[in-house]
């Protein structure tokens, strides 16, 4: 039976149309990072990569990422086994809050951290009196990029949570388990590859946040500057080819996010199949 | 559902057979108080010492106002390329088989993975009078880098996935036979794709050119850097906050953005309730 568009004239134009866009507006850039990247070989490429600001930039950089991942991942699965396990007022309004740092401009996100701990701000204030920095130092980073990811973990279980239901889980109450052993042996089972995921997008944002992060950063060399923020400093001294050296190493974690992405969903049509 | 909330305060705990409701009630609200809420109250503090009339001539102040227009105006083309090349996408994924597919569909993801200030110098770079598309299109008499092309472009370059991941799924449920019913009554494809299908993908291409529309409103990374940042010109409004807080005018950059935030959430709000009625709509009013 035929369906609408398969005549095989409009389905090649279809086809060829979408691919030549994509390849134009999304490949061609992403080869064009790797190309600057190597336009002075490997050789300029690693000599950039090892420079000693851009080494400290990775630092901190992964540093802010390993702290923030346990936050929101705790927080994620608390609040998702919150809202998918009871029922209580104000759940909507909940599920409704998390969504705010998809909803704020980065730069506004960045502004309000900076506004109520920056010395003028009224938590700031005090900090500043106990000589407490948060702003312009690696913990008014960590907040931000806290605060940018904390929906992610939390966005890909609810779904999920809400879709298998507790049976399984008040199955495992009435046996007589301990609210750990419930959560480790019935519900971890069953969630851990959203949780992956989550946590995949939660280290994805979290690396190449840009926008909050320029506004309480500071941005000192060495000091304050993430990966990000290096790209942008080294593109504004003209160091082309640096500038792109940092930017692909944060590409290639894009593509490890689009590959995990592919291979969990892969997985889950696999299984869907032999179910 | 919506009865049992209203009727039922808390219930009580010996009626909850799964246990955690007490700590995962506390960490979600004391994270939810200080990370998402209480930030929010610095904004609120920093204009309460504003009067209305202050307040007006900040957010109102010409440069600014030409801000607007910029954001507004490029977020505007962005969303309509999006509505345009993401159904467009959306549908050869779902109703094609062809090779590199998958890869096709990967690459989709991309503008949410790939870090904005990448993004933004990638394209500037491309598009700069000596990069690759630059050069291409510059017989052509077309300026990107450094104009409100440029901003629009990066805009759709980093909002396409809202559309084409919201369409992707309403168009793979979409029951094979009502097509095939159009076809056998002997429709063409044009006007069959009108009468039968765009009915039923319309509300999810709303909602996903709406989200990135908004996306678009906000965006900084991608866009600051093949914007050229000319007052008046090419600033959106984004970087007029960043402008003024390097200014130290703490004041004014939280003015504009209150602006910029209000927007945002009212526009949000309202394609959630959009979305909602919509919802309603098709599951039968339940």
């Amino acid at each position: 039976m035929q369906r609408i568009g398969d005549a095989p004239v409009l389905r090649r134009t279809l086809i060829g149309a979408a691919v030549a866009l994509a390849a134009l507006f999304l490949l061609l850039p992403l080869v064009a990072i790797f190309a600057q990247a190597f336009a002075k070989g490997l050789g300029g490429f690693w000599s950039n990569v090892s420079d000693t600001y851009t080494l400290s930039a990775i630092g901190l950089t992964l540093f802010i990422t390993v702290l923030t991942i346990p936050v929101n991942l705790v927080f994620g699965v608390m609040l998702a086994w919150l809202v998918t396990r009871f029922q209580f007022p104000g759940r909507r309004l909940l599920q409704t809050l998390i969504d705010i740092p998809f909803a704020i401009s980065p730069v506004v996100a960045g502004l309000v951290y900076l506004l109520l701990y920056g010395r003028n701000g009224w938590v700031g204030g005090w900090l500043d009196a106990h000589d407490i920095q948060l702003m312009f130092a690696w913990p008014g980073i960590l907040m931000v990029t806290i605060f940018v990811t904390c929906p992610f973990v939390a966005r890909e279980l609810i779904p999920l949570m809400q879709a298998q239901g507790s049976r399984e889980e008040e199955a495992a109450v009435t046996l007589g388990a301990s609210g750990f052993t419930l959560f480790r042996r019935v519900t971890l089972p069953n969630i851990r590859w959203a949780l992956l995921y989550g946590v995949i997008l939660t280290n994805a944002r979290a690396v190449g946040e840009f926008g909050a992060v320029s506004v309480v950063s500071g941005a000192i060399r060495g000091e304050t500057n993430t990966l990000p923020l290096h790209v942008e400093l080294l593109y504004q001294d003209y160091n082309t080819v640096g500038a792109f050296a940092s930017a692909a190493l944060l590409a290639l974690i894009a593509l490890f996010t689009l590959a995990a992405k592919a291979g969990l969903e892969w997985r889950a049509t696999r299984r869907e199949a032999s179910a | 559902m919506k009865a049992a909330a209203f009727s039922l305060p808390f219930p009580r705990a010996r009626q909850r057979v799964l246990p955690g409701f007490g700590l995962s009630l506390g960490i979600s609200l004391t994270f939810v108080s200080l990370v998402l809420l209480l930030p929010l109250t610095g904004l609120v503090g920093q204009l309460s010492g504003l009067s209305l009339a202050e307040y007006w001539a900040i957010i109102s102040e010409g440069r600014v106002v030409a801000s607007y227009v910029t954001t507004i105006g490029a977020a505007a083309v962005a969303a309509v390329i999006n509505a345009i090349f993401g159904l467009l996408l959306a549908w050869v994924l779902v109703r094609y088989d062809f090779p590199g597919k998958r890869l096709l569909d990967a690459l989709m993801d991309l503008p949410f993975a790939l870090p904005t200030a990448v993004a933004g110098i990638t394209l500037a770079t491309l598009y700069s009078s000596s990069g690759w598309m630059g050069k291409a299109l510059a017989p052509l008499g077309i300026e990107v880098a450094y104009t409100w092309i440029g901003i629009a472009l990066a805009m759709a370059f980093t909002s396409i996935p809202f559309v084409v991941r919201t369409v992707q799924p309403i168009l793979e449920d979409l029951p094979g036979e009502i097509d095939e019913a159009a076809m056998a009554l002997g429709a063409r494809d044009g006007v069959a794709f009108r009468r039968v299908i765009l009915p039923h993908l319309w509300p999810a291409l709303v909602t996903g050119t709406g989200l990135a529309f908004v996306r678009s409103l906000g965006e900084f990374g991608a866009v600051i850097f093949i914007a050229g940042n000319m007052p008046y010109e090419t600033e959106i409004t984004s970087l007029m906050i960043f402008v003024k807080l390097q200014e130290y005018d703490y004041v004014g950059a939280s003015a504009i953005a209150s602006v910029v935030l209000a927007t945002s959430l009212i526009l949000l709000l309202a394609i959630n309730l959009w979305q909602g009625r919509f919802i309603r709509r098709l599951h039968g009013g339940s």
